[in-house]
């Protein structure tokens, strides 16, 4: 078995060596041709293992157009895969919890990967068999939910911060960071997230506390402030913040940086909106792949993620979800202008202030719960 | 003979029992236990921020003032909904049968769309760049706000229900013959007297249909408020709702308020049944 996977990994390996010659020829070509980042289909598909791998994604989240990851991965390791995807980590977490579903490999957030850990749902990873982990940035490694990094590889990142129109919104208001939600000049026109989690850790940065404060006294202190916030805010949203904000309706709104290229795309979006994170820092989140604890073929899972972690993969997968890639070599394949963009790669001094999520305890969860529940009375 | 007609019901009878019956007794059995599965009446007294130790209620953490409000929605809703309805109701009964089949299509043709695409297009009509403010800014008003506040709530109920207050009217209303109205007109009777002597009296049931399937499915609604009231005041629906999904689900204080509410609506019905005191099938029910 272990012999068998050296071989594989090499397979891998030097797979990836010759296809790291591809792509250079395709940029100068004229953009309409169809780019080649990388093409796996001249080269000679493996002998069938037999193996099926189940993994478990976002939906929208891989990439099956640039590179078409999946396909790629069965045609190079001879492996099958079964993909298939879920809307939220709580739907994830219910039905893996239930015993219900064997899968292999899941992708779910930063909390989820935290909560799946304590209650043992996790394999630790051989690193050995994923050399290409060495290609994720190590801002990205070790967080608070998987302190010594033992069960997940990062995939995608992001955070939260500011949508706001610049031709409503005056450039040096922007400078009182969070406050910006708060000011009375633009009641009416903010938007708020509605979601408790993501509005009291907005308020919590703001107040310089920790958003996984358990500290009842500072999340009071923070839903005094939202109270206050209340009446200057349009509207309490997810989603709509798109339509909202394309339509000028509202002016300033915090959300996802990731969804900019919704917001702020040139055609159908609103090309006045522009995204900021306040300096006070802001929550981080990060979406990591992870082998669980019941899968019967962990080093064939290992080779996924291996093979997620390949450059070009890596990239195309950057590419068609629009989030930010924590890994290194995919980013330097991006355009300067988008590898460069503030929106998905904020400065770093604000990410050094910024936090992951770590799941809370139940009392903390309910104590927030019933503060939400009494902000909207 | 009676004993095959009973037997006919079985269907539904199983269907009740599975979908109804037992999902009631789970309500019922969330709501008053507690984790360990111990009776408690902690769910209910958490509904009314009652303190049993100090044996008093601290009406501001209470959900009373979240019920009150859904209340008086479901009641403007009902109010208004009767009010357009009832004349319209009325002429579509005195029209000629193919006018009257044409009608109620008409009435029923927006039922043909799920609620929340229509909730949907009404957000976008009334949103400050949509069709009502771009239309009354032709003539140099607005925009107004309406988008985002009670009255977008109450106008998206109105527009969702509608049909449920005018389809009972009718089937009453086109009962009421043409002779007992010329019989009151020939005795001497005006028009306000034949609406108020004959009318009204004799479309009482259609009315009290109508005003229980528009209150109860608004009292009870969710996510519209939050679609078109820009979810700044949750009504009780959202609320039981966000006690069964979300970070702190907490079933027992949902079902418990599932509970209040069911008992609520009850003595609402159980009021418009007092005012209904005839028990003449003949008037009674929707018949479509």
């Amino acid at each position: 078995m272990k012999r068998w996977l050296a071989v594989l990994l090499c397979a891998v390996l030097i797979l990836q060596m010759t296809a790291c010659s591809a792509p250079v020829t395709s940029e100068e070509e004229s953009e309409e041709e169809e780019e080649v980042v990388w093409d796996w289909e001249s080269l000679p598909a493996a002998e069938k293992t037999g193996v099926t791998l189940n993994v478990y994604n976002w939906g929208e989240y891989i990439d099956d157009e640039i590179v078409d990851v999946n396909r790629a991965f069965t045609h190079l390791t001879g492996i099958e895969v079964n993909y298939k995807t879920f809307d939220s980590n709580e739907d994830m977490y219910a039905l893996l919890s239930s015993g219900a579903a064997d899968y292999d490999v899941v992708i779910p957030s930063d909390y989820t990967i935290g909560k799946m850990i304590e209650h043992d749902m996790l394999a630790p990873l051989n690193f050995d068999h994923i050399p290409n982990y060495k290609y994720i940035d190590d801002q990205y490694k070790d967080l608070l939910y998987d302190p010594e990094n033992t069960y997940s590889v990062p995939y995608t990142w992001g955070v939260v911060g500011i949508f706001y129109n610049t031709k409503y919104v005056d450039e040096a208001d922007l400078e009182q960071g969070w406050e910006l939600l708060w000011d009375e000049k633009y009641s009416g026109r903010i938007l708020m997230i509605n979601n408790p989690r993501d509005a009291f850790g907005i308020t919590q940065k703001m107040l310089g506390y920790s958003l996984n404060s358990t500290d009842e006294e500072e999340l009071w202190t923070c839903y005094e402030k939202l109270k206050e916030q209340k009446p200057l805010v349009q509207a309490y949203v997810m989603d709509q913040v798109y339509d909202r904000m394309i339509n000028n309706e509202a002016w300033i709104a915090p959300y996802y940086n990731g969804d900019a290229c919704i917001i702020m795309d040139e055609e159908e979006g609103n090309p006045d909106v522009d995204f900021f994170v306040p300096e006070e820092g802001t929550n981080f989140f990060v979406d990591a792949m992870c082998v669980l604890k019941n899968s019967k073929h962990k080093a064939e899972a290992e080779a996924y993620i291996n093979f997620m972690c390949i450059p070009e993969v890596a990239y195309a997968n950057a590419e068609y979800i629009g989030y930010s890639s924590p890994h290194t070599a995919g980013r330097e394949m991006q355009d300067e202008e988008l590898r460069n963009d503030p929106v998905y790669y904020p400065k770093e001094d604000v990410l050094d202030r910024s936090e992951v999520y770590i799941t809370l305890p139940e009392e903390t969860n309910q104590y927030v719960a019933d503060l939400w529940l009494k902000l909207k009375r | 003979m009676k004993k095959k007609t009973t037997a006919l019901a079985a269907p539904f009878g199983i269907w009740m029992a599975i979908f109804t019956i037992v999902p009631i007794a789970m309500v019922l059995w969330f709501a008053f236990t507690d984790a360990n599965g111990q009776f408690t009446l902690a769910n209910v007294q958490e509904i009314f921020a009652f303190d049993p130790s100090k044996g008093e209620t601290l009406w501001e953490d209470s959900f009373v003032s979240t019920i009150l409000y859904s209340l008086w929605l479901g009641f403007l809703t009902t109010v208004i909904s009767l009010i357009i309805a009832y004349p319209l109701a009325f002429s579509i009964s005195r029209a000629t049968e193919r006018v009257q089949l044409t009608m109620v299509m008409l009435v029923m043709l927006p039922m043909w769309m799920n609620f929340l695409l229509r909730t949907q297009a009404i957000k976008s009509l009334l949103s400050e760049s949509g069709l009502l403010n771009q239309f009354i800014g032709l003539f140099g008003f607005g925009p107004l706000e309406i988008l985002n506040t009670d009255a977008a709530i109450v106008i998206g109920l109105v527009y969702d229900f509608l049909p449920y207050m005018i389809l009972p009217l009718y089937s009453v209303m086109v009962k009421i013959g043409k002779s007992e109205i010329e019989a009151a007109q020939d005795l001497g009777a005006n028009t306000f007297s034949v609406f108020r002597r004959v009318v009204l009296p004799l479309s009482v049931p259609g009315i009290l249909n109508g005003i229980t399937m528009v209150f109860v499915p608004s009292v009870s609604t969710f996510v519209i408020s939050t679609l078109l009231g820009g979810s700044k005041r949750m009504m009780i629906g959202d609320v039981i709702e966000s006690m069964f999904v979300g970070e702190a689900p907490n079933m027992g204080v949902g079902s418990a308020l599932s509970l209040v509410l069911m008992v609520l609506i009850f003595l609402c019905m159980a009021c418009t049944r007092l005012v209904d005191k005839s028990d003449d099938y003949e008037k009674g029910g929707l018949t479509l």
